[in-house]
């Protein structure tokens, strides 16, 4: 594998773990609540919340608070605040263009 | 699933080949400065106008950061760009979204479009790995000892 991004690195890393794996692919079959993630699992609850809390940061899963129960789920490809950086990126850029191009415009005016 | 492509329009005062000049030719001249992605402010942000071309900045020693390239160059109508930053905003040669930028006459002036598309690109290791692990184990365990084995890995477990 060339180049292999940071981010499948962290997630190779947090998926070298066999009870991690197990609770990657129980989510992958789709969402549940930690409390029965642990109901199925062989280690104890708090155990289990730390390993989510591995898979969470390697970007692998995701979680919603539904009333006092944290619901997990696999990341829907994370990529929520990619996308709202990429909206402020691009919008302060094509601001930035507008202005640029209406200022050269108006030399191009005064040279004719 | 995919998701949205952000779009982005804006209107200027010029006709749509001194716009596409502007924002190619003269892109370090409006890119904003805050948004350089290499070690460094960039000095200029180059667009080589030709399919193929790369597309980069460079600082003022002239170091070199990749950006993407250039897949579609058709002056005045538009340019269609790779953009090879990741989520980390670091070039990866390997990850590819893209980038279209339009430009359409109007009255008075031209319409700028600009439409960043393949954004489920990035996020597509976790479901990488949900289609391996649903294509079975072999297959994520050749892929996990392959990255174990890489020197890298080896000296941050040591």
């Amino acid at each position: 594998m060339a180049a292999v991004s940071r981010r499948a690195r962290d997630a190779f890393e947090a998926l070298g773990d066999p009870t991690r794996r197990s609770l990657f692919e129980r989510l992958a079959a789709g969402p549940m609540a930690v409390g029965d993630l642990a109901a199925g699992a062989a280690v104890s609850r708090p155990a289990v919340s730390q390993h989510l809390k591995v898979l969470e940061e390697a970007q692998l899963v995701t979680k919603t608070a539904v009333g006092a129960r944290h619901i997990y789920r696999i990341d829907p490809r994370g990529i929520g605040a990619v996308r709202d950086k990429l909206d402020a990126w691009h919008g302060t850029a094509m601001a930035a263009f507008q202005a640029f191009a209406d200022a050269e415009h108006e030399k191009d005016e005064v040279l004719k | 699933m995919t998701i949205a492509p952000v779009v982005k329009t804006v209107d200027v005062k010029c006709g749509p080949a001194r716009a596409f000049e502007l924002f190619t030719a003269r892109m370090g001249g409006w890119w904003p400065s805050s948004h350089h992605t290499g070690a460094t402010p960039f000095e200029e942000v180059v667009v080589e106008p030709k399919a193929g071309g790369r597309w980069f900045e460079r600082d003022a020693a002239g170091a070199e950061t990749q950006w993407g390239r250039v897949l579609t160059w058709s002056p005045p109508d538009g340019v269609l760009l790779a953009w090879q930053l990741n989520a980390d905003f670091k070039f990866d040669p390997d990850f590819e979204t893209e980038l279209e930028i339009t430009f359409e006459a109007l009255a008075l002036g031209t319409r700028v479009r600009l439409e960043h598309r393949d954004l489920e690109r990035f996020g597509e290791s976790a479901e990488r790995i949900a289609e391996m692990l649903r294509g079975g184990w072999p297959t994520i365990i050749g892929e996990f000892v392959t990255f174990a084995d890489q020197p890298q890995t080896q000296a941050q477990g040591a």
